[in-house]
């Protein structure tokens, strides 16, 4: 029992940073109908935000954390609407196979380019200390450990989501990304100006995969290459897909099942764990083709 | 004149949809433009509010070249357009639809007086506001196309088939609520498979054929065309 209970909170912190990264892939296709693979490598940019970031922070601020997240969520945001106007629009009216084969030329750009030695450099690094890792043991007999990294994960992810619900379900803008991905044309007879909808996507994900950056670095400490996007990356795509792409509470719903799921399973053996993880959503895809909170929708002509 | 189009090509992909269009439309007036189903009526309506582009020609509002104007601006210069098939967006709910539609108003202020103009000629859609749009009925979802076209307090209206779909009920209805926004000062262009009814209500009207304008006239003269009768009328 307390071993259950341990993997299920393990899960849940590793299921909050996947719903950080998983949220942006949902929200760029929900609006553009693009799997944007180099969201994975925005999220390695925000990670090696913290690594630069945090000691300048720390000098002008004191506390590092929060100025640390919020100006690397501001540069991964702005990295996003670059991508966005200069990958992306030019494509806009192309075919859907062009953006995609785009999205991973700059994925495989971004990931080499960061990885030049007068960039960020290909070698490990040890992520700064923004948060000192303190075990908190849990009351009771099962012998339940947290840590305040647990707590905080947990805690900037859930702030985070909740303020996305609040500006999609509540301020204009959000309303206008929600009628802009059911149908175009009739959103800009609205008056919706479409460009600037596709540009907030594009600096709203971006943001909280850079969010999900520093949570990463600040949880496993070490930065080993500028490819460390690609395995998040591809686990909190497989995430939004098992929620159901374009669906937002299906991408954080995905998000810690997968989290969840794969810290059972590599708790059992872990080589296996990636494996019965990918099999879990494999099972889930079979029955649900379009993702468990995805609507299987006819394409529109 | 408040409208006018002047000898326009649409093209989907390389089949002309409309070839030398011209007509015009005044200010106050309902202008209906009749014709068979993929005659071109709602292309013509969709170039002018710009989804779609003219391949040549040009389109002119209030003294202003429209040709080229992407939709959005269109829609805040004073075109409101209430898409065929409705083209609600039905994964927001009622209120939130109506709430998008003021993405083309500036003076946000005029929002509530709006809304309550719309709610008083759908006092249904008062009663649904909470429920998710998707979920209404046909004639529900027209009336919510309607008013949110209304929501947007555009001088001038297009209106795509908005009797499509609908019961013989409802139909008379929304040509009532039509009449009544033409009454508050707003012109319509109304294109409408529904010749008899088209014509009922308007003061001039079209004819439609294959992408081409074949007949014009008043309302009344379109009527008593025979062939308009025979193609149209039922005889």
């Amino acid at each position: 029992m307390g071993q259950f209970l341990q993997q299920l909170i393990n899960g849940i912190q590793l299921g909050s940073i996947y719903a950080l990264i998983a949220l942006g892939y949902t929200m760029v296709y929900g609006i553009v109908r693009l799997i944007n693979f180099a969201h994975a490598d925005i999220f390695m940019v925000g990670a090696y935000m913290g690594y630069f970031l945090a000691p300048v922070m720390a000098k002008v601020f004191g506390g590092a954390f929060i100025p640390t997240i919020i100006a690397a969520m501001l540069i991964t945001g702005l990295l996003g609407f670059i991508m966005e106007k200069l990958a992306y629009r030019p494509l806009r009216y192309k075919s859907r196979l062009s953006a995609l084969i785009t999205a991973l030329g700059v994925s495989l750009f971004l990931e080499n380019f960061c990885a030049l030695p007068f960039v960020f450099g290909p070698t490990f690094r040890k992520f700064p200390d923004l948060i000192v890792a303190k075990n908190i043991p849990l009351p009771g007999s099962l012998g339940l450990i947290i840590d305040n990294v647990l707590l905080l994960d947990v805690g900037v992810s859930v702030v985070l989501m909740v303020l996305l619900f609040w500006f999609v379900n509540k301020t204009l803008i959000g309303k206008q990304m929600r009628a802009v991905s059911f149908d175009k044309p009739t959103a800009s007879l609205m008056g919706i100006n479409i460009d600037v909808v596709i540009s907030t996507a594009f600096i709203v994900g971006p943001a909280l995969a850079g969010a999900g950056g520093i949570l990463f670095g600040v949880t496993y400490g070490s930065l080993n290459s500028p490819s460390l996007g690609i395995w998040w990356g591809l686990k909190a795509f497989i995430a939004a897909v098992l929620g159901g792409i374009g669906n937002i509470p299906g991408a954080v719903l995905g998000a810690y099942i997968m989290g969840i799921s794969e810290a059972f399973a590599t708790s059992v053996n872990s080589n296996l764990g990636y494996g019965i993880a990918f099999a879990i959503l494999i099972g889930i895809l079979l029955v649900r083709p379009s993702g468990l909170l995805g609507k299987f929708m006819p394409e529109k002509v | 004149m408040l409208l006018e189009v002047r000898n326009i090509d649409v093209f989907y992909g390389s089949i002309r949809a409309l070839k030398d269009v011209s007509f015009n439309v005044d200010k106050g007036e309902i202008v209906s433009i009749i014709g068979a189903n993929g005659a071109g009526k709602s292309t013509t309506l969709r170039a002018i509010s710009g989804i779609l582009r003219a391949a040549s020609g040009s389109i002119i509002y209030n003294g202003q070249d429209i040709t080229h104007t992407p939709p959005h601006l269109i829609a805040r210069m004073g075109i409101s357009q209430v898409p065929e098939g409705r083209g609600i967006f039905g994964n927001l709910t009622v209120q939130e639809n109506l709430d998008v539609a003021l993405s083309s108003v500036k003076d946000k202020k005029s929002a509530g007086p709006n809304q309550d103009k719309v709610f008083s000629l759908f006092p249904r859609l008062k009663e649904r506001r909470r429920q998710i749009s998707g979920t209404l009925s046909g004639g529900e979802q027209q009336m919510l196309a309607v008013g949110r076209g209304l929501m947007q307090n555009n001088p001038f209206m297009l209106l795509d088939e908005p009797s499509m779909g609908l019961s013989p009920v409802l139909v008379e209805e929304i040509f009532g609520i039509i009449v009544e926004i033409n009454r508050l000062g707003k012109t319509v262009l109304l294109v409408e498979q529904n010749a008899f009814k088209a014509l009922s209500i308007a003061n001039r009207g079209y004819v439609l054929e294959t992408g081409s304008l074949v007949l014009s006239g008043t309302a009344a003269e379109l009527r008593d065309n025979p062939d308009v009768k025979k193609a149209y009328l039922g005889g």
